[in-house]
């Protein structure tokens, strides 16, 4: 069932100076998180609904007994979500040893990146995006978002508050 | 802070606990002298522990304070309001030092003189005696008494003397005395503690693993053998008797005899006898080991043990499911076990759970007293049930609202001591905890004897603060105003006292109560006093969850809240009705509001729910029907609207995500059986959802009142069925010994009646007409049974099993068959006179025992005493055709006016529960004339356990019987009849 990120990507350049970040995309945007927060990367899985919930909040899964909070990362972002959730791969993270999953379009590989790369985000950027992002990277190809999971998970903490 | 700290900190804080509720105990029961030696004993220990750990400022103080109870024990102080209060005092500041101690690691600075200078002057005050001659005189008298060898030694006090003059004994002697003084008191204290563990099996280091100490740090055989002398030598000083003194020497070595020239040395008087004590002793210290079988553990060991258990629980549900869709396999036999040691283990690892509920008041008697002092009233405190258990997770949260609950009983209910004098009260108020379990839960009662709640009192505040209408009001009962004292906002104390008025009300003590699944309610008698009634689970962690589905998502709904099921075709939606665009169901004589699960939860409607991939429910509905589960939260019903229910399952209640937590619909989420999640309701959340609206709290009203009615009236089991010419009929079940379907066409002609070949023997089967059923057709059948006699009486269609009070509307009249008819489930219902059925099949079949009794004396008088027109009916038929002739009383009053008019009857026969005068008091009245003394006087009851039937011989009744067994009735009756008529004759 569950699919090991790549832990084996080399580690380029001074062990230092440089983050490794499992990269996951969410609508064709590539996002990271540094691998020591990851606990987990699960194929798609049975997802319970909870109803009256904020929407950002897929519902919850078993992973080995124990209860995990999915959250929908495409709605978090503000970006259509239908049908996502039910082929979505979960990344498991723990946040004040309470554990999530951050729903995800894909999960790719590990990259380690020098930290002295890393920049802030433009202040461009839409809100929800801004506010969950820690920095960016400039690869070859495409920009990674560094994700941050304790505002993901904030935020949505606040949202249902709200709701209530 | 090194471990024996932390278990000194462990143990003296639990013992603190323990003096705080004993010592306000001893101010009730001064002479107790158990109570005494164990408040004695615990301070004693206090103090000398921390003379070991060198704790100055806390065995200053609790030396002082163990003086002052000493001298109690000691008969040379009386237990006086102050002796009482001082020693709370420094009880207090005891508390106060471990507290400190317990967050620093290390004894705070600071003086206690003023309170060691007030218990010493209480100490002093009183002292008749010196110490010591009071000593010694109980000492002399220790060899004639009876008790255990460390009462006979002394006692706690005795044996830290004997160590006292022991150890200075030593120091003068020993070589090295002089440079050991300063380490003496620790010896000292080891020792006495050393004994005090071997005698008392108290846990702890006992007195041979103290000399082993000595020996690994250093010390010489010479000196030790030189302190066992002394050690002999003192508590011969001390009285103590020669032979006790060899038991508590042998101690020192656990028993075992001591190599022979330290024998000599040590036993210096009568050698023969060491030889059977040490082997008595031996024995005594086996089953030392034997008695104390408790284990200090960590809490987050045992928390650990229970996730685990719970993971464990789930897994077997998981297995047990993945078993039922293969009927054939190697894995049943051992699953089946592994299902079975599963559930033991989880019962066991609940049980290290278990705490007693007294943990959660032993604050209390000392809080009683301190309020009663600052109020200037007087308060009695009893407790009962304090050891009974429940899970600790509840156990703490119900500590804070019992005792919010008792506070408010001593600040609100109790009076001043001349108001209650005044109302011809005790002086002493009393407020009576008490505890005890009750199926699954506990229930704890919290009452007090005070002024109470005047209702109407209630009815103003709820007015005054907008949260019910007069009207509403009354059309509501006492008891559900009442309740008003839960809502927030709410409190009917006119003054704000130091001691209620903080802010927490009644509200917060039932919502902490609901929120672990329990129940409070409360009760009110103006000037007799109030009482909390409150009802908890045993445990929260593993429950048992009833599981249903809406739109396609499944929920777990605890099954303690759970009253009932009902299923409702959609299509044929009778009973359910709308009030003002409400959804009400009318439920047998009740309405019940409900409330649709999608709704309340937003689910979107899927048109088809998608159960063909489903594991494990049978399709049980092809056709459009609806499920209401009935629930009930507090006093509160109400129905919740589910497409389909499962069945039950056994549910580990793990919390709710955090972002999760305030959707109050939801108590929690579990994993089931097939691994997945699922949420778990709370009834509560749900109940709040029904009754935000005010038109559904209407019609929850007038459902509880209807209710209400049910109980006034006595309900009984009633079999509802169709037959012949349609209209409803009942008989009460209780008459009914089996319900079969048949197909007629097996029935059998026998002359002219129908026969069924029937479990051995042959039932005749009569219709409702009385005549021989028609031997075609698939029906059901009543039958009734009567020793070896049989009879099915075949009907068209059986109904409902429907729980009914009976008040007969009408008379049966002249309709064979009939008694009369009463409401059932808001039909008029016919009842059926089953004796008229049973003689139509046979008609000698209520004869048989009037034969002898009656067979030339003529009629017998019997007098009828039935409140229930019901009961009335049913019986006077068949005692008139058993040969009685029948007088009717309808309640007590009329029958004693009867009575005293000068009729006389032969046999009496009297129901139990009646409005006014019971049964008991009706025998009572009777026996108490002369002239009717002798009558046999028969109770009937629906109710008769051996206490009932006791309580009613003591009251003065010949026989009991219950109510619906005829046939037992007419037996006494026959009976007592016979037996009568020896009697009468010679008279």
């Amino acid at each position: 069932m569950n699919t090991s990120p790549n832990m084996t990507a080399p580690a380029e350049g001074s062990e230092t100076s440089t983050e490794d970040y499992v990269t996951m995309k969410v609508a064709g945007q590539t996002f990271g998180i540094p691998v020591l927060n990851v606990r987990d990367v699960l194929s798609p899985q049975i997802i319970t609904r909870i109803p009256l919930a904020s929407v950002e909040i897929a519902g919850s899964l078993n992973l080995r007994g124990r209860i995990v909070t999915a959250i929908d990362m495409r709605t978090r972002l503000g970006l259509p979500a239908d049908g996502f959730v039910e082929r979505a791969m979960a990344v498991v993270v723990e946040h004040d040893d309470e554990p999530f999953s951050l729903l995800v379009d894909e999960v790719g590989e590990v990259l380690s990146l020098p930290v002295s790369e890393r920049q802030s985000v433009p202040a461009t950027l839409d809100e929800r995006w801004r506010e969950v992002s820690q920095g960016i990277y400039r690869l070859e190809d495409r920009l990674l978002l560094v994700l941050s999971v304790t505002s993901v998970l904030s935020a949505i903490g606040v949202d249902a508050v709200h709701a209530a | 802070m090194d471990d024996l700290l932390k278990d000194f900190l462990a143990e003296t804080s639990e013992s603190l606990d323990l003096l705080d509720s004993e010592i306000v105990e001893l101010e009730q029961r001064p002479g107790d002298p158990a109570l005494l030696g164990s408040i004695f004993r615990v301070m004693h220990t206090i103090k000398g522990t921390c003379g070991f750990l060198g704790l100055p400022r806390l065995e200053a103080v609790a030396h002082a304070a163990e003086d002052v109870l000493g001298r109690v024990r000691d008969g040379e102080l009386s237990v006086s309001h102050d002796v009482i209060s001082q020693v709370l005092i420094a009880l207090d500041r005891i508390k106060e030092l471990v507290g400190l101690l317990g967050e620093t690691g290390v004894e705070p600075e600071g003086e206690d003189r003023e309170i060691i200078a007030a218990l010493r002057a209480i100490a002093s005050g009183e002292a008749a005696a010196p110490a010591k001659a009071a000593h010694n005189e109980q000492k002399e008298e220790a060899p004639g008494r009876k008790g255990s060898l460390f009462e006979r030694a002394g006692g706690a006090s005795g044996i830290d003397t004997a160590c006292e003059l022991a150890c200075a004994g030593f120091i003068a002697k020993s070589e090295e005395g002089a440079t050991l003084e300063p380490e003496m008191l620790k010896l000292q204290f080891a020792l006495a503690k050393g004994f005090e563990v071997a005698l008392e099996k108290t846990p702890g280091i006992d007195i041979a693993d103290v000399l082993t100490c000595l020996k690994e740090n250093g010390w010489t055989k010479e000196d030790i053998a030189l302190l066992e002398v002394e050690l002999g030598t003192a508590f011969r000083t001390l009285g103590v008797e020669d032979d006790d003194v060899v038991s508590l020497l042998a101690h020192l070595h656990r028993g075992e005899v001591p190599e022979p020239e330290m024998r000599a040395e040590v036993l210096p008087p009568e050698k023969p006898a060491a030889a059977e004590k040490p082997q008595a002793v031996t024995e005594k210290h086996d089953a030392a080991h034997g008695q104390n079988q408790t284990l200090r553990v960590n809490i987050n060991v045992l928390e650990d043990l229970m996730t685990l258990v719970s993971e464990l629980v789930l897994t077997r549900n998981q297995l047990l499911q993945i078993m039922r869709s293969h009927e054939e396999t190697p894995f049943a036999a051992p699953l089946q076990r592994l299902n079975q040691v599963t559930t033991e283990l989880q019962e066991s690892v609940m049980m290290t759970r278990m705490q007693p509920i007294g943990n959660a008041w032993g604050k209390l008697p000392r809080l009683v007293r301190d309020l009663s002092q600052e109020l200037g009233k007087k308060i009695e405190l009893t407790m009962t049930g304090a050891d009974t258990e429940l899970d600790r997770q509840i156990l703490e949260s119900i500590r804070d609202p019992l005792t919010h609950m008792v506070r408010n009983s001593a600040d609100h209910g109790i009076e001043m001591p001349h108001e209650r004098v005044a109302a011809g009260k005790p002086e002493y108020g009393t407020i009576e905890l008490a505890a005890r379990h009750e199926g699954g839960h506990i229930v704890v009662i919290i009452s007090d004897d005070g002024r109470g709640l005047p209702t109407s009192r209630i009815r103003e505040k709820v007015v005054a603060n907008g949260l019910a209408t007069e009207s509403q009001l009354d059309g509501m009962s006492e008891q559900q105003i009442q309740q008003f004292i839960f809502r927030p906002g709410f409190s009917t104390a006119a003054a704000v006292t130091s001691v209620s008025g903080r802010g927490v009300g009644m509200d917060v003590v039932r919502n902490n109560i609901e929120k672990i699944g329990g129940i409070i309610e409360f009760h009110s008698t103006e000037g007799i006093g109030s009482r909390f009634v409150i009802k908890i689970p045993l445990t929260l962690a593993i429950v048992s969850a009833l599981i249903v589905e809406c739109e396609g998502e499944r929920f777990a709904l605890p099954q303690n809240s759970v009253v009932e099921l009902v299923r409702i075709n959609r299509a044929a939606t009778k009973g359910l009705e709308n009030i003002n665009g409400r959804p009400v169901y009318r439920l047998r004589d009740r309405l019940l509001p409900l409330v649709s699960l999608s709704e309340i939860l937003g689910l979107p409607d899927s048109p088809d729910s998608p159960d063909s991939d489903e594991t494990g429910p049978q399709e049980r509905d092809p056709s459009d029907s609806t499920y209401v589960v009935v629930s009930q939260v507090g006093a509160f019903v109400f129905g919740i609207i589910v497409d389909r229910v499962f069945d039950t399952e056994e549910i580990v209640v793990k919390p709710v995500s955090r972002c999760m937590r305030h959707i109050s619909c939801f108590s929690g989420t579990t994993i089931l059986g097939d691994g997945r999640v699922i949420m778990i309701l709370d009834p509560n959340g749900l109940a709040s959802a029904v009754s935000s609206s005010p038109h559904a709290e209407a019609a929850a009203l007038t459902a509880k009142a209807g209710g209400g009615g049910v109980q006034r009236n006595e309900a009984i089991s009633m079999l509802v069925f169709e037959a012949r010419d349609g209209g409803p009929k009942a008989v009460p079940l209780s008459l009914v010994a089996r319900l079969e379907e048949k197909d007629l066409a097996t029935a059998e002609k026998a002359g002219s009646r129908t026969v069924l070949q029937y479990r051995g023997g042959l039932m005749p089967l009569i219709d409702l007409d009385g005549k021989p059923a028609e031997r075609q057709g698939k029906k059901p059948i009543l039958v009734f049974v009567d020793e070896d006699r049989m009879l099915g009486l075949v009907v068209d269609r059986v109904v409902d099993i429907v729980e009914a009070p009976l008040d007969l509307h009408l008379a049966g009249g002249a309709r064979p068959g009939i008694l009369g008819s009463a409401i059932i489930a808001g039909n008029a219902t016919d009842i059926i006179d089953t004796v008229h059925y049973l003689r139509q099949s046979d008609a000698d079949w209520f004869d048989v025992k009037t034969e002898s009794p009656f067979g030339n004396e003529g009629e017998r008088h019997v007098l009828l005493v039935e409140d229930s027109a019901f009961f009335r009916n049913l019986l006077i038929p068949m005692l008139t055709i058993a040969g009685y002739s029948v007088t009717v009383a309808e309640h007590a009053e009329a029958a004693i006016s009867l009575c005293k008019d000068g009729a006389s009857f032969d046999v009496i026969v009297s129901d139990i529960e009646m409005p006014g005068l019971s049964g008991f008091d009706l025998v009572r009245q009777l026996r108490a004339d002369k002239r009717l003394s002798d009558v046999p006087i028969v109770a009937l009851s629906s109710h008769a356990n051996s206490r009932d039937i006791e309580r009613g011989m003591e009251a003065g009744f010949t026989d009991y019987v219950t109510k619906l067994d005829p046939k037992a009735l007419l037996n006494v009756l026959s009976r007592t009849s016979t037996a009568e008529m020896p009697r009468e004759a010679s008279a």
